[in-house]
């Protein structure tokens, strides 16, 4: 929107004062010579003129579009390399793939092109740009609408659209009414009008046009602005919860958890949520899609601190809204529930173990830890088929050919050795650095793996007790967010949109009415001026034209 | 009817349709050979001047698309209201662009009756709409202004687009994944439909313009019912503007239901950052026509490289780039 002004010459001020020289200082000799004092730039003007200068050329229109093209080639760089934002997994793949491009790119902060620098002072720019411009427009328009119609040109016939009738013989009562006629027909259709010399009438309409214009751009900054605000007070936790399980909004609870520099974890609400039921619903009609899900429901109990507990249900395009947080369905699998027992048969370990996804027909793998109470610390590598498929038909690697409990297997690698559970740092609960372990069952030692169906209990490699594949159940993964300005970016969305509209399509036009006396005849000349884009306006001024000559009975001059 | 029936019923009318498009590419073409070989022999022929003169001192009310409304070449019939008539050719074109047109939609719709929701659910379904939008614009323009001009070029995109459509994009019909069981799915991808229809005919309306001021600054004779550039970038600003309306409410319902599916309203996911590069884009070309020295032919290279920005985002960024919008169903 930016407006198309040059800089004005307002070069820096220079000084004229060429300072003391030996004549008016008598402490100097006589016969010191002073250097040629430059010409010195006035500092306070000068930096006041650059200031201005360099003020004008940002909210230049011709910068404004430049930045504005600058800002869409930036954003290409983010598309074509995995952001850390968005695809954390992309990242670490990518700079596995590419080490020493990488380091490049990193350094480029390309891994984070949407806040990195220079994206950053483009859009920064831009706005201040845009802002300078705001401003000075919205003054202007403010003016506008209190400014009445310009006074009526002199000869119309130069204008677009003009338009005439034939002349009819008329007093001044009859010019008068004419001129009052055409005021009327003006203000009725919308127009603001001034008469002018009692023999023309001036009129301006489409206002709205300017104010949708300006409305678009000040919600634009609105937007930057939430968005800029709000990432201070956003937070997102990740919580995997196996059905049947509850959890509970605090801390350190969650799996995992990102924040903006505001948040406290005091402004979390201890609600609780026990997730009673997930039913997955796979296609089994449609031979072409057979086993593909087409729906999934979380049924889950929800208890905020003094409010009744209720029964909501999260599906993966409406989330629960619950104690100024939202709560989305992102993702789901399976759990198969372990219980492992040392020898004497006492039971040291049994929950439900959250196996990630690896396809379509959940084949998942997961990571079983037993730190305490069996004679080595032993870690667990496993993966589940939901429905295995039978050695005939897919070969000796076991493989899931649908998603529901058909066939469950669970088949797991033991490894003994030290965990590195001990030491306090955090560990990936999905991941288990054999590097340092020892295989003692699976494929590449003399063990073979070990493999369960729900109820089997199987011995653990050298006596070390038993594991039984008690129960399998499904887990939710919940994406919990809290971000107070989405109100108000979508509020600011929609004043974008309206002001959009109505700063594209409202025209905005000037007409002209005006009685042409000569003698004791008169004839009426019509014309309009477009204000911006306007390609009816010939039309609209036609229209005027064929109504006014109408109400006074005259015909048009072809 | 059954599913099946149905499905292979729309191909069927989608490959006559495409079958259609060609003749009326093939009409559309041949036209415009002719005009342009008009024009041609036009610049040669020694009477020009004079023969312009005349026309010029006759004033240019014969006819509202002509921009130096010369006189019709010998040979050539002129309406009573004083339009050039349409060659048999260019009518032709037309007639078939129109049963092809219907076939197109019968097609798209009867995809839409086979898979029991809206024909616009992965690239395949797509393509048909948005192509079906192209034409269904381009005919209606027809109204208030003649394009028959763009009749070759119109035909000739959206017959490529088909043809890839159901060669390389062709799935079977399924079922709706969760994520994209929702109300959003009618509104977001419809107007998104709606505003590539908008913007793949204002950006040929520029390429057009593009080479018409080239003829223009040579002083070649203007091709027959081809307005001058300034009326064809006039035509492309209004076009682009409408699209530009679809494609802000694309952002903005695509966040809406972006927040509703994956918990966030903007992610920088790949397809979000190119419909946003996209956007920018096309502001850039609303806010060049504002600006001293960007009016005319660049404004129109900008308005070429907003909409190869949507093509880019529809084929590559779909097919090879990883983001959240993967739903091609390839």
């Amino acid at each position: 929107m930016a407006s198309d002004r040059r800089p004005s010459k307002n070069s820096p001020t220079r000084s004229a004062d060429a300072g003391t020289s030996a004549e008016t200082d008598p402490r100097r000799p006589s016969d010191h010579f002073d250097s040629p004092v430059p010409e010195v730039t006035n500092p306070r003007l000068g930096f006041v003129g650059y200031l201005r200068f360099f003020w004008r050329q940002l909210t230049s229109m011709r910068t404004a579009l430049f930045l504005l093209l600058l800002v869409a080639f930036a954003a290409v760089p983010g598309s074509l390399v995995p952001q850390t934002t968005s695809d954390p997994n992309g990242v670490i793949q990518y700079k596995a793939a590419n080490p020493g491009w990488s380091k490049v790119l990193d350094s480029l902060g390309v891994f984070n092109t949407y806040s990195s620098v220079w994206f950053s002072a483009i859009y920064i720019l831009l706005f201040i740009s845009l802002i300078g411009c705001i401003i000075p427009r919205t003054m202007h328009h403010v003016a506008a609408l209190r400014t009445p119609p310009p006074k009526t040109p002199a000869r119309l016939d130069r204008l677009p659209g003009f338009l005439r009738t034939a002349s009819a013989e008329a007093d001044d009562d009859h010019v008068a009414a004419g001129v009052n006629s055409a005021r009327e027909l003006l203000r009725s259709s919308g127009y603001r009008v001034r008469v002018l010399d009692g023999d023309s009438a001036s009129a301006e309409r489409g206002y709205l046009r300017e104010t949708g214009n300006l409305i678009f751009h000040i919600a634009l900054v609105g937007i930057l602005i939430s968005v800029g605000i709000g990432g201070g007070f956003i937070w997102t936790g990740q919580k995997v919860v196996p059905v049947g399980q509850s959890f509970v909004n605090t801390l350190s609870n969650y799996d995992s958890i990102s924040q903006g520099r505001w948040f406290s974890p005091d402004s979390l609400e201890p609600y609780k949520l026990t997730v009673t039921k997930f039913t997955p619903v796979y296609e089994r009609k449609n031979l072409n899609a057979y086993g593909e899900a087409i729906d999934y429901t979380a049924y889950v109990r929800a208890s905020v601190p003094g409010q009744k507990t209720t029964n909501e249900i999260i599906k993966v395009n409406s989330p629960l809204r619950i104690g100024d947080t939202d709560v989305y369905l992102l993702s789901n699998g399976v759990a198969p529930v372990v219980t492992v027992r040392n020898p004497a048969g006492k039971v040291v370990y049994t929950q439900p173990v959250p196996f990630l996804p690896q396809d379509a027909d959940l084949t998942s793998e997961g990571v079983i830890k037993i730190p305490d109470g069996l004679a080595k610390q032993i870690g667990m590598i496993g993966f589940f088929y939901p429905t295995e498929c039978s050695k005939a038909t897919c070969g000796a690697a076991p493989t899931s050919v649908d998603p529901s409990l058909t066939n469950p297997v669970l088949t797991l690698q033991v490894y003994t050795g030290d965990l590195g559970l001990n030491s306090g740092k955090p560990v990936n609960a999905y991941s288990l650095n054999t590097d340092k372990l020892k295989l003692l069952a699976g494929f590449g030692s003399k063990t073979p793996g070990l493999s369960m169906r729900p109820g089997q209990t199987v011995k653990l490699p050298d006596g070390l007790g038993t594991i039984e594949l008690t129960n399998v159940v499904r887990y939710v993964g919940l994406d919990i967010h809290h971000d107070p300005t989405q109100l108000w970016v979508l509020t600011f969305a929609v004043l974008v949109f309206l002001g959009l509209i109505t700063g594209l399509f409202i025209p905005r036009r000037r007409v002209w009415i005006k009685a042409v006396r000569r003698g004791g005849t008169v004839h009426y000349e019509y014309a309009g001026l477009a204000r911006g884009e306007d390609p009816r306006l010939p039309d609209a001024v036609a229209e005027i034209a064929k109504k006014h000559s109408q109400l006074l009975g005259l015909t048009m001059k072809p | 009817m059954t599913q099946a029936t149905l499905v292979s019923d729309s191909l069927v009318a989608i490959y006559s349709a495409m079958f259609v498009y060609a003749l009326a590419f093939i009409f559309f073409t041949y036209d415009l050979a002719k005009r342009m070989s008009e024009a041609k022999a036009l610049a040669s022929a020694p009477a020009l001047e004079v023969v312009q003169a005349k026309a010029g001192g006759k004033g240019g009310t014969t006819t509202t698309v002509l921009d130096r409304p010369g006189p019709p070449p010998p040979g050539f019939e002129v309406t009573a209201s004083g339009k050039v008539k349409r060659s048999l050719a260019a009518r032709l074109g037309m007639v078939f662009t129109v049963m092809a047109w219907v076939l197109h939609v019968g097609g798209t719709v009867f995809r839409g009756v086979a898979a029991g929701r809206v024909p616009w659910a992965n690239m395949f379904e797509f393509t048909l709409t948005a192509t079906a939008i192209i034409i269904g614009v381009f005919l209606i323009t027809q109204f208030w202004q003649d394009l028959q001009f763009l009749g070759a070029y119109v035909t000739g995109f959206v017959l490529v687009f088909l043809g890839v459509a159901t060669t390389n994009f062709y799935v079977d019909v399924v079922p709706l994944p969760p994520a994209l069981q929702s109300y959003w799915l009618v509104i977001h991808v419809f107007v998104a439909s709606l505003g590539t229809g908008f913007y793949g005919l204002g950006a040929a309306l520029s390429i057009v313009q593009l080479l018409q001021a080239r003829r223009e600054s040579r002083g070649l004779p203007s091709v027959r019912a081809i307005p001058n550039a300034e009326r064809l970038e006039a035509l492309a600003y209004r076009l682009i503007v409408v699209g530009f309306v679809f494609w802000t409410f694309t952002l903005i319902a695509g966040s809406i239901w972006a927040e509703h599916a994956w918990g966030r309203y903007w992610g920088w996911d790949t397809k979000e950052v190119w419909t946003f590069i996209v956007w920018v884009i096309f502001a850039g070309y609303i806010h060049a026509r504002a600006t001293r020295g960007w009016r005319g032919s660049r404004s129109a290279i900008l308005a070429i490289v907003g909409f190869s920005a949507v093509l880019f985002n529809f084929t590559i960024v779909n097919l090879y780039f990883h983001g959240l919008h993967s739903y091609s169903g390839l």
